[in-house]
């Protein structure tokens, strides 16, 4: 199967380093859907529509159809608006965007532009995750370039069109990969997700009307300009169109960014990714953290898309793949990621506040044979306290691990319980955890 | 009191926002305090809220909010492991015990001679060269074996 | 209006309401802790989870709107595990530790817990533990109670206008504090005890003193600011042991200021006056009421057979109530005296005789929220107005434009539109450049006494800025009413307001300040003010709930008046420490809250009130001392039975408002912009914990903030030019009245200017508030 990569295109990982800036996206061909745009004096509604025909679903987590989320800003609007980028990628599992970033930034970049030309927007931010700086520092010397060369900024290309940009880094808080977080935390404050409605599209930014997409959702978008919508999602699967970056992680050979097209099976990917590294898989969380996990006979028969994993019972989510194999004890890889919403919570919800620290509490006895057999039961309840319970969706995430785990790894959960030590040897986990660098990687600082 | 080129780097920030929305650059000039103080004293917060024209408790709202502003002081190496379960099923627990053991401090200690603070860090977004650690912040260091600590701890304390 | 049904039943609602607000009008009670109706809507604590229809979770009510068809279950199963699951989280962590708790009987969560929360804990981890914080001496802090509403955070922020509180950490270290070390020193701060919906912020005063359910509760009136703030005096064996808002959205709305809500201290304060007492061969001897009556009736007598009634005057402080002044100038006037006053710290009095009526706020207090444009002229807002600054604040955060007049620059909380500082001697100046431009932008006709004025762009901004609103207001401020030029600025002000159509008013200093015009305890023709009473010696004076040396404007020239004078009877709650040393009697009286009586507020509005303790000791109801010594003295019209006879004949009636005998107009007011000012100038406030003689004996009152000690405030340049060093004790004088105080450093001053409090021992040896004033440099 011949896969057209279109987001990572002309990229090859080992030496895209070297081809990140204006001069190497030039000569494949880049800004040319902005420069057609603004040649062809295509018209706004005209750009939301070509998006729309492509089905191009947000790669943010949600699957929200990016067409029509453009659609929902308010077209005379006297104020100001805003258009921001999500690169707040912290989602366990998640690293796409960062490869979009170093390899690719004025992709991002010309995605931005023509979205703020669909929707009459003026300024723009990228918020960039906290921990890596490189690529807040690289995105300023892109939008430098960028700038230079009229992309952004003041009548860009001679035409009437307006267009800031200016990146905004985190400084540590999953939470604000949350949309309404991430306002909070570019105006300056926590990161503490807004309740909604309003929704941003009214009531966004300082209060003003605002699209949020994730970085991988704006790069997609030039080459639906060039090409059409109808090309893009025909590269993938109705209601599913193009391709997606996966983020494999785990006990895979080559862990790393794959851009396949939506559909592709899943025994497909984990070929691309060099296989199994030792052992047998055991389970996937197919979409992040936050997706509930699968055993590996329902994933093995699953299709790469938003659909086929929804009707698995999980959820694609940002496309990050953790795989794990069977040296892997289920109940400590919850307790670690039930820590992980624990320490994220951003504490402003009760059930979620409370709740995580509940859950992370419980796990964590039972990994250390203090179980008790009314565990598992309590879990499920408190979970279900939670569920739907909270302002965003990261109760609902702290959630899903706990119900998944402990439902289809109920007997490893139940053995921990009744005999305080894992089904797994320790050794066998020791081994199966231990330190594996990627074939022809080296350490680097 | 900051220094001209922090605050010239703070106005730089600035600069991106909207003119009554100097808040927006709350989180920038904390880092660059941090950067420059090596902690976010309550003098340096308060010196940013002031400078920025936001409350004190505002900025300490921010300062005490996100993970990587240090409000106690910190070695002059701090190195963040990444632990979450992506990093882990590739090593992340073994380098921190092997960083553990090594500096002779645990998680959220210093060494003795003020070199080195260890933390535990929670998913990078970079899951996929783990196993990783994030050196004061800003360095991002993937693929670390042992040997590659090593040299790294080597050439930290040249 | 939109068509929605709650639990079955329908009703109609305005778009925009939420569906907390609709079952409100319906009287439908959904449980609730983080939402409150003054603050912004936080959706966080959860516990007003419902069940709406097709939606698949359940919903926020406070954060939900309403549309039109919704139908809302609040007591359906989704509902009531939504909530009772919101109600095992909030519990997980709390201690229960309700029998040592001060929110016990008046706790939200302990009541809702008891609908909602299951029987046993589930939750069998470590419970957290939140240390406390000092967040001064009103408000006690139990942090580990603590649920996170934030109410508290969002009051500092949004209402009190200063985030002196905040949601530290994350996640389920998040904790309320205040930066760190910083106490919580709002004149407001008291607030957050009630918005507290559990047992983590309490009354320090209060602490332990008792329990909820021990107390009676009494409605009154505050007898501080011109507001009139409702309160409700909880009692417990005669005894005031706390005092909390009653609920008026035209006046107080939920709040109180710290005056108002911890002044109560003071009514049980060791300085109480419990008997009589009278004065012979320079000792002081406790006597039966008789016997003080008696000779205070014999003194009075003899003193107007000898020497004329005219040569007896009354002051009374403006927070005495309308019975009790009505009844003393009856008394004065009875005995052939128009010598009565009320306006103690006033110097300009030129206005009286040309005014239409009683001055006042020339509106209605809740009128101010809907102004589009305010002018605010020499006023200390903040502190001598806490809760008429509260609603300037939401007003400009509305969009309304506020600007300032006035001769120091403090932090007032208001987004000011424009702003203009001058020293005392050039507010009329400054005001008068406002009018000439806002007649020139209107194109009238300028006033030709101050057709020579230049204007500053500062002026013409706030004159452009009130040009151009359809509806503004001008409010002149304690300031302005103790200003040497009082009767200018009046004038400029109402020549302002017919300019641009606008209404004009005072902030009225006293909770009685408009009930002493109505009841006459003000001079009418003939009769002395209080400035006259102390600068041409009288023989006898009748001293009403006033502190004469702090509560004058020229404490040095009271003390020295009243010393020399034959007879001065104080009736006074207390024991007043200067008053042992002027006076020859001392009648205890009652405070306000040991008797019945009225107070008329600012926008003219008659509140009565009941005493809520029995009168401590021997202390008696001014109105009925009055009233006997009408009696005695052998004067008609004294024989009312109760204060509501007095109120009656004072008002004729029982008016809800005065409104007819309210006018700010005032003809024939000559305008004199000069200024005669040579040298220093002193800017005197009257900081908000002395103001009255309650408060000054409020000792939680008094370890706040607000009650630091005065000290010598200058700009640098002026701290230069007088050669004084920052910080350095310095002597401060006026005439022969010196104060040593601390120089202190505060830009937001004019220039040449020396500010410095009045209404503080401290300072009682100086002179007059506004005036000259000196400094041996250092
Ligand atoms: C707890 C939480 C974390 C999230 N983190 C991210 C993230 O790191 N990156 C991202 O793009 N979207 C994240 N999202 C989803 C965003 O809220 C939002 O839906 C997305 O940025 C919209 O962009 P899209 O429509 O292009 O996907 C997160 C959501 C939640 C609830
Ligand atoms: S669900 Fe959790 S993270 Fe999301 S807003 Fe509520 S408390 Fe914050
Ligand atoms: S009252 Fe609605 S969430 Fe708190």
């Amino acid at each position: 199967m011949s896969i057209q990569p279109i987001l990572l295109a002309g990229l090859d990982a080992s030496t895209a380093d070297r081809t990140w800036r204006l001069a190497d996206y030039m000569q494949r061909g880049g800004y040319a859907a902005l420069k057609k745009i603004l040649a062809e004096n295509i018209s706004p509604e005209a750009v939301i529509n070509e998006v729309k025909k492509s089905s191009l679903r947000g790669r943010g987590g949600a699957g929200f159809p990016a067409g029509l989320k453009w659609s929902f800003m308010p077209r005379n609007y006297s104020g100001a608006k805003y258009l921001v980028c999500n690169t707040d990628e912290g989602e366990p599992g998640t690293f796409k965007d960062r490869d979009l970033m170093r390899f690719n930034p004025h992709q991002v970049i010309e995605g931005m532009a023509i979205a703020a030309y669909a929707m009459g927007v003026e300024c723009g931010y990228n918020y960039i995750h906290g921990e890596v700086w490189d690529l807040y520092t690289r995105f300023e010397e892109a939008l430098a370039e960028a700038r230079a060369a009229g992309f952004i900024g003041q009548k860009i290309l001679g035409s009437n069109f307006n267009f800031e940009l200016f990146a905004h880094h985190g400084w540590g808080a999953y939470i604000c990969g949350e949309e309404t977080g991430l306002l909070e935390s570019i105006e300056g404050k926590k990161g503490q997700p807004r309740y909604k409605p309003p929704f941003p599209a009214s009531y966004g930014l300082y209060g003003k009307p605002t699209t949020i997409n994730n970085t991988e959702t704006f790069a997609a978008v030039p080459w639906i300009i060039l090409n059409g919508g109808e090309k893009y999602l025909e590269l993938g699967k109705p209601n599913n169109g193009g391709t997606k970056l996966f983020s494999v992680s785990g006990h895979v050979v080559k862990p790393g960014v794959y851009e396949v097209p939506m559909g592709t099976p899943f025994p497909v990917l984990l070929e691309m990714c060099g296989g199994m590294r030792n052992g047998k898989l055991k389970a996937v969380i197919p979409g992040g953290s936050s997706a509930p996990v699968l055993p590996a006979d329902i994933i093995m028969d699953c299709t790469l898309d938003y659909d086929s994993i929804a009707k698995a019972g999980s959820m694609l989510g940002s496309g990050a793949v953790i795989v794990m194999d069977e040296s892997v004890c289920m109940v400590k890889a919850l307790e670690r990621l039930s820590y992980f919403y624990f320490e994220e919570s951003c504490g402003q919800c009760t059930p979620c506040r409370e709740g995580t620290g509940w859950l992370y509490r419980v796990v964590h006895r039972i990994e250390h044979g203090q179980g008790r057999p009314e565990d598992l039961d309590l879990l499920n309840s408190v979970t279900e306290n939670i569920m739907g319970r909270t302002i965003c969706a990261l109760g609902d995430a702290a959630a899903l691990p706990v119900r998944s785990f402990t439902k289809h790894f109920k007997s490893e959960f139940e053995y921990h319980i009744e005999n305080k030590k894992c089904m797994v040897p320790p050794e066998v986990q020791r081994e199966g955890s231990n330190i594996y660098v990627t074939p022809n990687r080296v350490p680097s600082c | 009191m900051l220094s001209q080129d922090t605050l010239k780097k703070i106005d730089h920030e600035v600069a991106k926002y909207p003119a009554d929305q100097k808040q927006s650059a709350v989180m920038a000039a904390l880092a660059h305090a941090q950067d420059e103080k090596g902690w976010l004293a309550q003098e340096t917060i308060a010196c940013v809220a002031e400078y920025l024209g936001m409350a004190p408790m505002a900025a300490y709202e921010v300062a005490s909010f996100y993970n990587m502003y240090d409000l106690a002081p910190v070695g002059k190496h701090k190195l963040t492991v990444c632990t979450n379960l992506p990093c882990a099923l590739s090593g992340g627990v073994h380098v921190a015990d092997y960083l553990k053991q090594k500096l002779g401090i645990d998680f959220n200690e210093t060494t003795p001679d003020g070199m080195f603070t260890l933390k535990e860090g929670e998913c990078m977004g970079v899951c996929g060269d783990a196993p990783v650690l994030l050196m004061n912040n800003k360095r991002m260091c993937s693929y670390m074996t042992p040997e590659a600590i090593d040299k790294l701890l080597d050439e930290l304390k040249s | 209006m939109l068509d929605i049904e709650i639990d079955g039943k329908p009703m109609q609602v305005a778009e925009g309401s939420t569906i907390l607000d609709a079952a409100y009008k319906q009287g439908t009670y959904i449980p609730h802790f983080c939402y409150h109706k003054k603050l912004s809507i936080a959706a966080s604590c959860r516990m007003c989870l419902v069940q709406v229809e097709k939606a698949p979770k359940p919903m926020p009510a406070c954060a939900t709107p309403v549309t039109n068809g919704m139908k809302v279950q609040t007591h359906s199963e989704l509902a009531v595990n939504a909530q009772k699951g919101v109600m095992e989280f909030l519990l997980v962590n709390h201690p229960l530790d309700c029998p040592v708790c001060d929110q016990g009987g008046e706790c939200q969560l302990q009541d809702i817990s008891v609908g909602y929360g299951g029987g046993t804990s589930r939750y069998q981890e470590e419970k957290r533990v939140v240390a406390n914080k000092d967040f001064g001496p009103l408000v006690n802090t139990d942090m580990t109670r603590c649920i996170n509403c934030t109410r508290c955070v969002r009051f500092t922020q949004e209402i009190a206008g200063k985030m002196e509180l905040g949601q530290a950490n994350r996640g389920e270290h998040a904790e309320i504090m205040s930066f760190i070390g910083q106490t919580v020193d709002s004149e407001l701060s008291g607030n957050i005890i009630d918005l507290c919906p559990v047992g983590a912020l309490t009354s320090k005063p209060f602490r332990y003193s008792a329990r909820s359910w021990e107390l009676s509760r009494r409605k009154s009136i505050s007898p501080h600011d011109g507001l009139g703030s409702n309160l409700i005096v909880q009692t417990k064996h005669e005894r005031v042991m706390r005092v909390l808002p009653l609920d008026n959205d035209s006046i107080n709305e939920c709040w109180l200021s710290d005056k108002d809500r911890f002044s109560y201290e003071a009514l049980n304060s060791a300085t109480r006056l419990t008997k009589p007492m009278l004065k012979h061969d320079g000792k002081w001897h406790e006597v039966e009421w008789q016997q003080a009556l008696d000779y205070v009736a014999h003194a009075f007598k003899d003193i107007a057979k000898n020497h004329g009634a005219a040569a007896l005057g009354a002051l009374a402080a403006p927070h005495a109530t309308l019975e009790e002044l009505f009844l003393m100038q009856k008394l004065l006037r009875g005995l052939g005296s128009g010598n009565v006053d009320t306006r103690l710290r006033q110097s300009d009095f030129s206005l009286d005789g040309k005014r239409s009526g009683a001055p006042w706020l020339g509106m209605k207090i809740a009128e101010i929220n809907t102004l589009d444009r305010v002018l605010v002229v020499g006023s200390f807002l903040r502190k001598d107005h806490p809760l008429i600054a509260q609603r300037l604040r939401q007003a400009a955060k509305r969009g309304s434009q506020v600007s300032l007049i006035h001769s120091t620059d403090d932090e007032i909380l208001v987004k000011l539109f424009a702003k203009a500082i001058a020293a005392p001697s050039q507010l009329p100046v400054l005001l008068a450049q406002v009018v000439k431009s806002a007649a020139e932008q209107k194109a009238v006709g300028v006033d030709a006494n101050i057709a020579s004025v230049s204007v500053t762009p500062e002026a013409q901004k706030i004159a452009a800025s009130l040009v151009s609103g359809a509806n503004s207001g001008i409010f002149l401020g304690n300031f302005v009413q103790q200003h040497p030029q009082a009767a200018t600025l009046h004038a400029l002000a109402q020549q302002l307001a017919s300019i641009i159509g606008a209404k004009f008013g005072y902030l009225g200093e006293a909770a009685n300040s408009v009930g002493a015009y109505v009841a006459h305890a003000v001079p009418l023709a003939g009769g002395l003010n209080s400035a006259q009473m102390l600068a041409e010696p009288l023989k006898g004076y009748l001293i009403l709930q006033a502190e004469s040396e702090l509560d004058s404007a020229n404490p040095q020239l009271a003390m020295a008046t009243l010393k020399q004078a034959a007879t001065v009877v104080v009736m006074s709650p207390f024991k007043l420490p200067a008053a042992l040393d002027y006076a020859d009697v001392l009648l205890p009286v009652a405070p306000f809250s040991e008797t019945s009586g009225s107070y008329i507020n600012t926008e003219g509005r008659v509140q009565s009130f009941n005493a809520v303790v029995k009168p401590f000791a021997e202390t008696r109801p001014a109105w009925k001392v009055l009233r006997v010594l009408g009696n005695l003295l052998g004067l008609p019209g004294f024989e009312q039975n109760s204060s509501e006879e007095v109120r009656a004949e004072a008002l004729s009636g029982k008016p809800e408002f005065v409104a007819d005998q309210l006018n700010n107009q005032a003809q024939g007011v000559v305008l004199t912009l000069s200024s005669t000012s040579q040298g220093t100038e002193r800017i005197a406030d009257v900081p908000i914990h002395f103001a009255d003689a309650l408060v000054r004996r409020a000792p939680s009152l008094q370890q706040s903030r607000d009650a630091a000690l005065p000290a010598a405030r200058m700009n640098a340049v002026t701290l230069a030019k007088l050669g004084v060093t920052q910080g350095r004790q310095i002597k401060v004088k006026q005439g022969a009245g010196v104060a040593v105080l601390a120089a202190v450093l505060d830009a937001g001053l004019p220039d040449n200017c020396i500010r410095v409090a009045a209404a503080h021992p401290l300072t009682a040896s100086l002179g007059a508030m506004q005036g000259t004033i000196t400094v041996e440099a250092n």
